[in-house]
């Protein structure tokens, strides 16, 4: 047996290969037993990356769900508060392209608003305290509610239920305390550009 | 001599610092208003603690401290708290804040001071409330507070203090006039300062080469403190002029050749650094009781007339200032709040002087002109060169400008103390230091975002997980209200005990046994028969489980001891077994009868097709006829038992009887189509067929004979036997009437329609 073996190449390459197949793979599906990884890591990913306002306008009931739905498929540009953002670093996460926003699903919006309650109107149904995804609104049946500014996420879910409509989306007043630098907005010019651009104002004052 | 080291990098601007050390330090007239913003520190804003027309007297309290890292902030003079407003602030921004604004009386009276001529008799704690509380910031630039700064954590014993002198930045003479003027003062504070951080080893006072006044002045005031011999050495350093040593980090190499690790700060590695103008608050403050109401800052640039450093009150519109010394606006490049390398433009010149403004530079289009535009990066990397904190600003550069969060990060862009020495060197004139405050000031606000983002996704979980378990709660409550109405509702149909129970069997058997069925069909292929079965199966389930149920209470009721319900309990239960035993009884014979059809049917069925019309209505007329046998049985029997059931029965069995009639019509029918051929066959069935089929048989022939009369005849037999019935019907009234039975009517109904019949036949015999 021993003899066939070593005297016939194919048989001992095959007993090699299939003994190394036969190691890795227990080795491997020990691994997998031993090391498996609980969830999906993959949702908590990108649920890392939405921007939590858990407003809905995807069209999943708030951010994980959105978060599985891209795992499963789904597109990526679909979270209006996130914006382009939110799209590039996802597309970079799953390393596909980055498409534009679907205005489908809402416009990005330039500055961040919370919502106010205007609390004269307010009539105590607690309809928006129900609608809130985060809890940032405070009141009790029929007495005055009120919104917790920080705690708000600017999702708009509140809005709708209001039945006196007492409730505004409001931009968030910019403080000192907010303000940052910004990028300097001329690009880098080279020479050439420089006459091109003399040129043209020159072409343009002629005119 | 003691030894100095280098820094890397730095660069050699133009100094300019001679225009404004011509003139001693100055004071200026008070202005019409004074403008105290909330926020001129690092930290959290103040909160005012006066309101709109209270009268303050200079040194007063107008805004507490609030939280650690704050500074209270102190009329500087006296008069009216006029507003209480948002009012433009030197900021880079060029937003307004809210700011407290006093009108002056002109008067600049003192509140109350509480010197202290001897600090030692004061402990650590002590002092540094006393620092707090004279709201001293910062007075190089940044504005950290002072106290802070002077409450290191316990485990970090302070080894050396250096008093900074060097105001590396071109322009700015405020330190400078400061140590040449007010020396002693100098000394007295970092005497103090020394005293507060538990005296370090090492005092050092570190001076740039490039003022060797203040050197001379500084050495002199230290020697004097020397003579005096109180025991505490200090050096004063004076070391080479390079842009930016006058950085914390960067004056703590040179003086100590040691680094600060990046991300860190002084006090990890034993160091504090002050600057001499904050010694000398600090000093005032204690010895004198003096809050921080004025500081020395630098008016200078080719736009003024006169170039010089002035002690200002805190809240000084800028304006005010500019008009005192001959400001031309039309001439001015910009307003430079701070030196030219590291301050900031801003557009208005109605903001105060705050207790971080060392300077304020407007210079002429010659001085200083406009920035040209930048042009490409050429990688000459002499920005690198540059760098005092050994950077990469072109790779910073590029990643600022992709938005690389994570390479800027790694790239220590936060090591970068934004001295302006690369966008200085830059020959393409790009502003690099915009690009890293720029990208500092996104990563914050993202690492801000995310911290918000945590908190919101957080909330959100939080009150998926409550709503899942409000949810769930609710449910589980649901479930044993149920549960606790189906038993309620089991144990009163127990409680009623036997007799809807035997009733229900009772009508179901009736039900079984007299089945109205839709035609003749139907009933006799056993099609509700099949709907026997489930209903028996059901009948004995419940059964069994009310037989566990009492065995189940009887168990409690006698592990409970409660001897009263034993006995009615085991009569329960022992009525449950009984009944249990029926319905398998009955179940199980019903099965037995079940097989049987069930597997004839077919048989039956084929049968059916194959007969006859004559003899199908012979076949339905026999089965009629069983069946009105076995109702009429039950008939009687619920009678006998006067039982509630009897007029059902009753009913049923005259539907039977006017079935049969109709039945019997039709036989009629059949046989008056003359098939004389089946009557032989009849004949030849006769010995087998019983006594019901021997009057059917009977009632054939004659129908038979029947056919085989004529008309008249015909109708003279109909008469004959339709009189024949009438009798039997009057007599079966006359009987009804005797017992005075429910039926009565139904039966003269009977007898009245066997007479128009008769009539009817009569009639033809009649006409023809």
């Amino acid at each position: 047996m021993i003899e066939l073996i070593t005297h016939n190449t194919l048989y001992s390459a095959l007993i090699a290969l299939g003994g190394l197949a036969a190691v890795f793979g227990a080795v491997l599906g020990f691994a997998a037993i031993k090391f498996k990884v609980e969830g999906d890591p993959l949702v908590d990913q990108i649920d890392e990356l939405l921007p939590q306002t858990q407003c809905g306008q995807c069209g999943y009931p708030g951010c994980r769900p959105y978060a599985q739905a891209i795992v499963d498929g789904d597109a990526i540009n679909k979270c209006p508060p996130g914006g382009q953002t939110t799209i590039n670093s996802l597309a970079n996460l799953l390393d596909v392209d980055a498409p534009s926003l679907d205005e489908e699903h809402g416009e990005e919006s330039e500055v961040k608003k919370v919502a106010y309650i205007r609390e004269d109107e307010c009539i105590g149904c607690t309809k928006c305290i129900q609608a809130c995804p985060v809890d940032a609104i405070l009141g009790a049946a029929k007495q005055m509610h009120t919104v917790i500014a920080s705690e708000c996420t600017g999702c708009d879910l509140c809005v709708e239920p209001c039945p006196v409509d007492c409730i505004d989306m409001l931009p968030l007043a910019q403080e000192i305390k907010d303000w940052s630098w910004e990028l300097p907005q001329s690009l880098p010019l080279i020479a050439t550009d420089r006459t091109h651009a003399a040129d043209d104002a020159e072409e343009e004052n002629a005119a | 001599m003691r030894q100095i080291w280098d820094i890397p990098g730095g660069i050699h601007p133009p100094e300019n610092k001679t225009q404004s050390t011509g003139d001693a330090i100055a004071n200026i007239p008070l202005p019409a208003e004074i403008v105290l913003p909330l926020n001129q520190h690092i930290g959290a804003p103040a909160i005012p603690c006066v309101a709109v027309g209270d009268k303050v007297l200079k040194g007063q309290v107008v805004a507490e401290a609030q939280g650690l890292v704050s500074a209270p902030i102190h009329a500087s003079t006296s008069g009216t708290i006029s507003a209480i407003e948002q009012r433009f602030i030197p900021h880079p921004s060029g937003m307004m804040s809210d700011c407290i604004v006093i009108t002056p009386d002109g008067e600049d009276q003192w509140t109350t001071l509480h010197p202290v001529p001897d600090y030692k008799a004061l402990d650590h704690a002590e002092l540094v409330a006393l620092i707090r509380q004279a709201g001293i910031a910062g007075m190089g630039g940044a504005g950290f507070p002072t106290a802070v700064k002077l409450n290191p954590r316990a485990d970090r014993k302070v080894h050396t203090l250096i008093l900074n002198g060097t105001e590396c930045e071109p322009y700015i003479t405020a330190d400078d006039m400061l140590m040449r003027e007010r020396a002693d003062e100098v000394v007295a504070g970092t005497l103090l300062l020394a005293h507060i951080l538990g005296t370090p080893e090492t005092i050092l006072i570190g001076i740039e080469d490039n003022k060797p006044e203040a050197i001379a002045a500084m050495q002199a005031a230290v020697d004097k403190h020397a003579q005096q011999s109180r025991g505490i050495a200090i050096d004063v350093v004076s070391f080479p002029t390079k842009y930016p040593s006058g950085g914390e980090k960067q004056l703590i190499q040179i003086l100590t050749g040691k680094e600060v690790p990046s991300g860190q700060i002084p006090a990890t590695i034993g160091i504090v650094v002050q600057n001499v103008g904050t010694a000398v608050a600090t000093y005032r403050a204690v010895t004198f009781g003096e809050p921080l109401v004025s500081r020395i800052t630098t008016v200078v640039g080719e736009t003024l007339k006169q170039q010089r450093n002035i002690e200002v009150l805190i809240g000084t519109p800028v304006d005010h200032v500019l008009t005192l010394h001959g400001y031309q606006a039309e001439k001015k490049s910009r307003l430079i709040i701070g030196g030219p390398m590291m301050g900031f433009t801003v557009e208005h010149t109605n903001i105060p002087v705050v207790k971080t403004t060392n300077c304020i530079l407007v210079p002429s289009n010659e001085e200083i002109p406009p920035t040209q535009p930048a042009q490409a990066c050429i990688r000459c990397g002499m920005c690198a060169e540059a760098c005092p904190a050994n950077l990469l600003p072109q790779q910073l550069f590029w990643y600022s400008q992709a938005e690389d969060t994570e390479k800027l990060e790694q790239h220590n862009l936060f090591d970068c103390i934004e001295c302006g020495a690369c966008s200085y060197v830059c020959p393409s004139n790009i502003p690099l230091v915009q690009y890293y405050r720029a990208s500092k000031g996104t990563i914050r606000q993202q690492e801000l975002a995310k911290k918000q983002s945590d908190r919101a996704r957080q909330r959100f979980e939080f009150r998926q997980e409550r709503i899942a378990k409000a949810e769930a709660e609710k449910e589980a409550k649901r479930l044993a209200r149920k549960k606790a109405a189906e038993e309620a509702k089991k144990k009163l149909a127990a409680q009623a005990g036997n007799e809807p129970e035997k009733n229900a069997a009772t009508s179901s058997a009736a039900g079984s046994t007299t089945p109205v069925p839709k035609t003749p069909e139907q009933a006799s292929t056993g099609a509700t028969d099949t709907n026997q079965l489930p209903k028996l199966e059901r009948a004995l389930s419940s059964a069994k489980s009310r037989e566990e149920r009492a065995q189940q209470q009887l168990a409690e009721a006698k592990a409970n001891g409660e001897d009263a319900r034993i006995e009615p309990l085991s009569a329960r239960l022992k009525q449950a077994e009984l009944k249990v035993k029926e319905a398998e009884e009955k179940l199980k014979a019903y099965q037995q009868g079940e097989n049987l059809p069930s597997s004839a049917v077919p048989e039956k069925l084929q049968q059916k097709l194959s007969l006859s019309p004559r003899q199908k209505a012979e076949k339905n007329i026999e089965t009629l006829q069983k069946r009105i046998a076995t109702a009429e049985e039950k008939l009687a029997e619920a009678e006998q038992a006067n039982a509630s059931t009897t007029d059902a029965l009753r009913q049923g069995v005259e539907k039977l009887n006017q079935k049969l009639a109709e039945a019997q019509r039709e036989l009629e029918a059949t046989a008056e189509d003359g098939i004389t051929a089946e009557k032989g066959a009849a004949a030849v069935d006769a010995p087998t067929m019983s006594a019901a089929e021997i009057a059917i048989a009977k009632a054939q022939a004659k129908a038979a004979a029947q056919a085989s009369m004529s008309d008249d005849e015909k109708n003279q037999a109909q008469i004959a036997s339709l009189q024949k019935r009438l009798d039997k019907a009057r007599e079966r009234l006359a009987k009804a009437e005797a017992e005075n039975n429910d039926n009565i009517d139904a039966f003269r109904i009977g007898v009245e329609k066997l007479e128009a019949k008769l009539a009817e036949a009569q009639q033809p015999q009649t006409t023809p």
